[in-house]
Parts: C-alpha cells; sequence; structure tokens
C-alpha cells in the first residue's frame, strides 16, 4: 500500500509552505494546490499593482517554486469565478442587508473545504491540509499534530473529531474554521496548528523556505486597496441609499451615506450635528433597514448581553442536549467572553454572556468554545427589537 | 517514467533535428543577414531550410517564412491579408472563420473587429466539428466581394476532426476569396500538398513535428495581397522583420523531412492504436462518448467527453497516477465552464465540461495505452464521487 494522500492548499506564504514541508518530512505522498481566487482589479493605495492577495501572480510563482524544491506535485487552479459566485457576492449582499458579513465562512465552507476538497479526493488524497492555526484532533490519534507519523487513511468511528484552537493565542484560526463538521475534520490537518507564529517562520528558515521573511497578508484577499468601503462603491454602488442618522429615541441627529458603509460599534466617520443633548462621542450602535437609519448613541448604550444566530453549525453535526456553559467570540479578533450557548428549537441559538459585549453586529460570527474545543457557531441576525444593556464605559 | 500521451499540446525534437541545429548554436552562429562570411554560412543554410520546407508540402522556397511559432504565423496571415487588402481598397473586408478555431485565429480575428474596423464571421459545424463546404458556399454567395479571407484549420486541436479543406479552397479560389488554413496539428501524420489542397496560406508549428519549440512557418502563396505587420528590417523577403532563428530553421526542416518519411508507416500504426484506444475507453468507462469524427480524424488524436465531469480535475487525476493528457482547450476559470468548441458542435453543457484529448505521438506503444485503459475507468470514478461529495457539502 501506499503512502497516504494529502492536498495542501498553498498561497506562496510562509504558513502554507511550512505545513507542506512539514508533511513531506513527515513522509506523507503530498500535492501542492494553489486556487487562484477573484481579486478587484486595479492598484492599491500606493498606486502599486496589488500584491495583497494570496493569489498574485507572484504568489503563484513562489508557491511553484517551493513545490519544486519540495518535489512536490504542484497545480494552480482557476477558482475565480466560483469565489466571486460563492464568497464575493454573498458578502455585497450581505452588506445590503445592512449587516457586516465576514466572507471567510464561505471561503472555508465552500471554497477549501468544497470546490478545493472536491479536487483533493479527485486526486485520491485522504486529506486536505491548510496553513490556518487550529488544530484537530481525531478519535484515533491523540492529535494527528505536527509530530505524528503518517497514519493510514480516514474511517468511520463512532468517536468524533475535535476542532481545537490553534497553540499559539495570537494566531488562532479557529474562528473562520468553526464552519466545519465531522466530514470535513475527519479530512483536514493543520500542519502549523501545533507551533506559534515564530516557531513556523524558524521551520521556514530550517526548511530554506525563501518566503521566511515575508510580511504578513492584511484585511480581506480580494480587496485591492483594504478599504470595504471604497471596494462597495466601486463594485455595488447601488446598495446604498442616503439616509438620518438617528438617536435610539428616533431624534435625527445627522446624515449618512449608506448603511453599508456603516458597522456597529464605530466612531470615526459619524457626520452627527453639534447637539446639546451630548457632549459625549456617538457610536454606531445598530442599523435600521426598515428605515435606512443609522441608530447612534453613546458608548454606555453599545452593549448587548444576549446574541442570537439563525442557523446554527455545530462541528459534532449535532446540537448539545441542553444549555452549555461556554465562551465565545463575536469577531475574529474580539476577547473570549463567558456565558450559556442556548440552542434553540429549529436550529438556531442563542448564547447569554455573563457580562454585556460591545459590538456585537449581526453577520459576523459568533463562534462558541468549550475551553480549546470549538463547539460551533453561525452568523449573528438583527434582534426584532434589540435590547441593549449598558456596558461599563 | 510517466507517460506521455499530450502529442497535440507539444512532440519531443527529433535526435536528428536537435544534431542537425547544434552547429548553428556553437560555431556557425553568424547573423544570417550579414554580408561576411559568418553570415553567408547562416544564409546557405536558411536558404536550404526554405528550400527543405517547401519541397515538404508542394511550395516554392520563396513562398516559405520562418516565424517565431504557430500562433504568430496565424497572427501574420490574418492581419497580412486583411490589412493588404485594405490598403488596395478592396472591398473584402470581412474574416471568415470556422466556430471551433484555435484562439490565435478567433482572439485575431476579434481584434481586427474590435480595433481595425473589419467584420468578422463565424462558419457553423456539424456534431462532429466539421464544417460542411456547403454551408461555406452559401455564405460566400450570399455576400459576394464581402469576404475577404477564409480561415479553416486543417484539424481541430481539441477534438482532431479534418476538415474538407480541398473543397473549401476551390469554392475559395473560385470566387476571389484567399484561403488560410492553420495546419499546426498536421505534419507529422498527413501529406500536405498547398496546390492540390488549394491553400493560398497555412501557418505550421516546428515543435508539433518533433523540431524544436521557438519556430512556426508561414507558408504565402506567390501573388497573395500581404503586409507585413512584423515591422523592421527586410529580412524573409520582407514578410517577417526580425532576425531568424537558422538554428530553428534548420531543425524544422530536418524535422520536417523526417516526419514526411515516417508518415507512412505511423500514421497506419497510431490509426490503430487510436481506434483500440477509443474502443477501450468507450467499453470501460460509463458516460463516456468521443468528440469529434470517429474516423475522419487525425491518425493519433483521441477526444473524450464524460458526463458531469470535469476535464481539468480529471486530467489532474491522470498525471498523479503518471500519465500525462490534456483537455484539449484553454483552462477553465474555476466555475464549470464547458468548452466552446464542443458548445459549438452542439454538445450538451454536462457533457462539455469533461473533454479529454488523448494524443499518441511516435514513442507510443500499445502498453501504454493498455495502461491507460487500466487507470482510466477508475479515475473518473473517483472524481464523479468527489462531484458528489461537493454538492453534499455546498447544499
Amino acid at each position: 500500500m501506499g503512502k497516504t494522500r494529502v492536498v495542501v492548499a498553498m498561497s506562496g506564504g510562509v504558513d502554507s509552505s511550512v505545513a507542506a514541508a512539514l508533511l513531506v518530512r513527515q513522509g506523507y505522498d503530498v500535492i501542492g494546490i494553489m486556487l487562484r481566487l477573484w481579486a478587484e482589479d486595479g492598484n492599491d493605495a500606493h498606486g502599486q499593482p496589488n500584491t495583497n492577495r494570496c493569489c498574485a501572480p507572484e504568489a503563484v510563482v513562489d508557491a511553484r517554486a517551493i513545490a519544486r524544491q519540495l518535489g512536490i506535485p504542484f497545480y494552480d487552479i482557476h477558482a475565480e469565478a466560483v469565489f466571486k459566485q460563492r464568497v464575493v457576492e454573498p458578502w455585497i449582499n450581505g452588506y445590503a442587508d445592512a449587516t457586516t458579513p465576514n466572507p471567510c465562512f464561505n471561503c472555508n465552507r465552500s471554497i477549501r473545504f468544497g470546490f478545493l476538497m472536491q479536487r483533493a479526493l479527485a486526486l485520491g488524497a485522504e486529506y486536505l491540509a491548510t496553513g490556518h492555526y487550529a488544530r484537530v484532533e481525531g478519535p484515533q490519534t491523540a492529535d494527528r499534530g505536527p509530530q505524528d507519523s503518517v497514519s493510514g487513511p480516514a474511517t468511520e468511528s463512532p468517536r468524533r473529531y475535535k476542532l481545537l484552537k490553534g497553540h499559539d493565542p495570537k494566531k488562532d484560526q479557529s474562528y473562520v474554521l468553526h464552519v466545519l463538521g465531522q466530514r470535513d475534520l475527519a479530512r483536514a490537518m493543520f500542519p502549523c496548528g501545533g507551533y506559534v507564529k515564530d516557531e513556523v517562520r524558524a521551520l521556514a528558515r530550517e526548511f530554506g523556505l525563501p518566503t521566511a521573511e515575508r510580511p504578513e497578508s492584511q484585511d480581506l484577499c480580494f480587496l485591492t486597496q483594504g478599504d470595504y468601503r471604497g471596494f462597495l462603491k466601486r463594485n455595488a454602488p447601488d446598495i446604498a441609499t442616503p439616509g438620518p442618522i438617528v438617536t435610539s429615541r428616533g431624534e435625527v441627529i445627522g446624515q449618512h451615506e449608506g448603511l453599508p458603509y456603516y458597522t456597529v460599534g464605530q466612531r470615526k466617520g459619524l457626520q452627527v450635528h453639534a447637539t446639546s443633548s451630548s457632549a459625549e462621542p456617538w457610536y454606531v450602535l445598530r442599523l435600521d433597514a426598515a428605515r435606512n437609519a443609522v441608530v447612534a448613541g453613546p458608548l454606555r448604550e453599545l452593549g448587548a448581553s444576549s446574541v442570537r444566530v439563525g442557523a446554527m453549525h455545530y462541528c459534532a453535526d449535532a446540537a448539545p442536549a441542553s444549555d452549555v456553559r461556554a465562551s465565545a467570540r463575536i469577531r475574529y479578533k474580539a476577547k473570549e467572553a463567558a456565558g450559556w450557548l442556548r440552542p434553540l428549537s429549529g436550529g438556531g441559538a442563542r448564547f447569554d454572556f455573563d457580562e454585556p459585549q460591545r459590538d456585537a453586529t449581526p453577520g459576523q460570527g459568533l463562534v462558541v468554545y468549550s475551553g480549546d474545543e470549538v463547539i460551533g457557531g453561525g452568523v449573528i441576525v438583527r434582534e426584532a427589537s434589540a435590547s441593549t444593556s449598558s456596558i461599563a464605559a | 517514467m510517466p507517460i506521455y500521451l499530450d502529442h497535440s499540446a507539444t512532440t519531443p525534437i527529433a535526435p536528428e533535428a536537435r544534431e542537425a541545429m547544434l552547429p548553428y548554436l556553437t560555431d556557425l552562429y553568424g547573423n544570417a543577414s550579414s554580408l561576411h562570411s559568418f553570415g553567408r554560412d547562416a544564409a546557405a543554410a536558411l536558404d536550404e531550410a526554405h528550400y527543405t520546407v517547401g519541397c515538404a508540402i508542394g511550395a516554392r522556397a520563396s513562398e516559405i517564412v520562418f516565424t517565431g511559432c504557430g500562433t504568430e504565423s496565424d497572427n501574420l496571415a490574418l492581419r497580412g491579408v486583411m490589412l493588404a487588402l485594405r490598403q488596395t481598397g478592396s472591398p473584402r473586408q470581412t474574416i471568415l472563420s470556422a466556430a471551433t478555431e484555435h484562439h490565435a485565429i478567433e482572439a485575431t480575428a476579434h481584434q481586427l473587429q474590435q480595433l481595425f474596423g473589419f467584420e468578422s464571421a463565424l462558419l457553423p459545424v456539424d456534431a462532429h466539428g466539421w464544417v460542411d463546404p456547403a454551408d461555406l458556399r452559401r455564405i460566400l454567395d450570399a455576400r459576394p466581394n464581402e469576404i475577404g479571407l477564409v480561415s479553416v484549420m486543417m484539424a481541430n486541436n481539441e477534438v482532431g476532426t479534418l476538415q474538407s479543406i480541398q473543397e473549401i479552397g476551390a469554392l475559395c479560389r473560385a470566387r476571389g476569396v484567399f484561403f488560410h488554413t492553420d495546419a499546426v496539428q498536421c505534419p507529422a501524420y498527413l501529406p500536405i500538398d498547398v496546390n492540390a489542397l488549394n491553400i493560398d496560406l497555412m501557418s505550421l508549428s516546428s515543435h508539433k513535428f518533433y523540431g524544436p519549440k521557438g519556430v512556426g512557418v508561414l507558408y504565402l502563396r506567390d501573388g497573395v495581397p500581404y503586409i507585413s505587420t512584423a515591422t523592421g528590417g527586410g529580412h524573409e523577403r520582407d514578410r517577417r522583420a526580425g532576425t531568424v532563428n537558422v538554428a530553428g530553421a534548420v531543425a524544422t526542416a530536418v524535422a520536417l523531412k523526417l516526419v514526411t518519411k515516417r508518415r507512412e508507416t505511423e500514421a497506419p500504426r497510431l490509426s490503430a492504436l487510436r481506434d483500440r484506444l477509443i474502443a477501450g475507453v468507450l467499453a470501460r468507462v460509463p458516460d463516456a462518448m468521443l468528440t469529434g469524427h470517429p474516423t475522419r480524424r487525425l491518425p493519433h488524436h483521441t477526444s473524450f467527453a464524460f458526463k458531469g465531469v470535469d476535464g481539468e480535475v480529471l486530467l489532474m487525476a491522470l498525471d498523479i497516477e503518471g500519465i500525462a493528457v490534456s483537455t484539449g482547450s484553454a483552462c477553465t476559470s474555476g466555475s464549470p465552464e464547458p468548452s466552446p468548441v464542443l458548445l459549438a458542435m452542439g454538445i450538451p453543457t454536462e457533457w462539455a465540461l469533461g473533454g479529454l484529448r488523448i494524443t499518441l505521438g511516435h514513442g507510443t506503444t500499445a502498453a501504454e495505452i493498455d495502461t491507460l485503459l487500466d487507470i482510466l475507468p477508475a479515475c473518473v470514478a473517483r472524481v464523479r464521487a468527489s462531484v458528489d461529495f461537493e454538492l453534499r457539502a455546498t447544499a
């Protein structure tokens, strides 16, 4: 029997390159695939061609050279159309619905673990590996982390696979991977998840990979200038209609340029008339799509003790039987906060925080943890009547 | 060692051709345009290459132009004739080409239309990708004095179907229309006589017939109106400016002579292997179809469509198993985009995603074909199973 085959999603960056090198060292039969994703044409804010993309031409050259160095087959596959259709367009629609969507969820679910996983399976791979900082714990092995030797093909097991945080708390990417289920996790590998970033950079140098000192990519990969508002103005001008900025009591205090350009918790860029009622700074409390209004208020009004998701995904593929004492993040970089996960009938869920949280934003993900393990998550929905709670300023 | 079954993409250079070019890469490095002894050595070799290539296709040495590749030959032919017609004040300002032409023709005709004010029109093809000369006759007679140039490839690169070149050429000539054919897929396997086939311009590519990459040939019949769109010096009798690749031209001539000789044995040998491959695939792979004509096709060429299968994915799956083939068409952009050639032939979209081209060559053995036939059914099944996986994942 041959070696276990693994497809690595390569971006030309340091993390996925080290992931590929680790797998080769561990004796897997490794294939590198780079997806060419859709990105806006044009130059960045400094007038340079947009290179803030994992799939810029230079990155393809880098990834191909790394694959050559590692002695593995490499394919770069055009996925622009499918990425635009499954990720960029739903993301724009999210703004049109007065939410602040996170495109990485659809990308991981539908592009990496859909489009790319399909190709991995077609090539006879048992696993799909990425450079994410997260870990998978399987029923067979305590940890399929980087220290492991080659294991056999994934088999069905009554016990479940767990998605765990990456070891590097600053780099942990489990938040954007909460969309994965048992079938995905059974075939997922995150070779970098057992390391901190500095260790990964050291490994890159040890492997002699040319990307060791490459700077981190920033922002969303398909934005040219790192500014989503400019992107929306250029690519979806029709989704924004100017309207009023109002207080939570309904007083009109200014004009906004269109709901998509505002997000909950935003303070900068609010054009508010001088009023006598408040000397405090104004924050976006919520976006009222029905009235096309930005609702603004002082910091003390910006907080939610509970958020709700419409369709809760559980990494175990099944909802817990009862409420779970857990912690949750409401944004990628938000601090985890303790509370109760309360599954609702119909597939939704509510999370009741012990302390009110700033900036709970419809469209962003609620991701729920039990210790290091991701229980699941979902997209935060707007409450019919937003209940705000005081937050300690 | 991987098995190479992509000879329509390129062929390995023949040892004889490689040996022939080496002196012109080492000691005999003169520029063929130079007047001194170094230049004369190069010019003599180049003259002989013109003569040899001309003889192989029934043309005069003076009608042979060496270019950089088949695509460049196509570009020079289309632009050169259309601009010359305009310069002489001819009313014939339309290019007519088949709906299944290579990008080199399609994109050039498109640019001539978009940027240069010419007209461009398409000839339909039948379910085998064949152009019915009756359609050409109908269009030419319906639009007298409009069509300046007809371009129909001698054999389609994607589906291998042979066109009725002699009839097409005759119809054009009788109506004062110039006729170009892209024949890059053909010289290694088919006899070509530009006079018997009524061809005015023809494109060839050296690396498709066991010559080196980086050399193309444009046959340009004496008397055909032509303006060089590669401007500069007076190289190649003012028809393609730029220092000529003498080593490449010499090797091209040797390769063409070689394949002309081998054709008599290779064409029937490859046809038999081809038919064995076609029968094997259709027997062993469910929901498979042959694309292109079953018999009126290039002797070394097979092409298939597999229902519900993306040809690019199947190509990669075969590559991992050590077999190099092609989809036959330019790459897709991730969304299942069917092949325009297959769509033009009326093949339904769910089949047109699955184009796979398997092309044989001088080195191909029956054992290699049998290896492919052993591996292909499992690869197709695996790709189909993975598609089901993705459909469930994204439902």
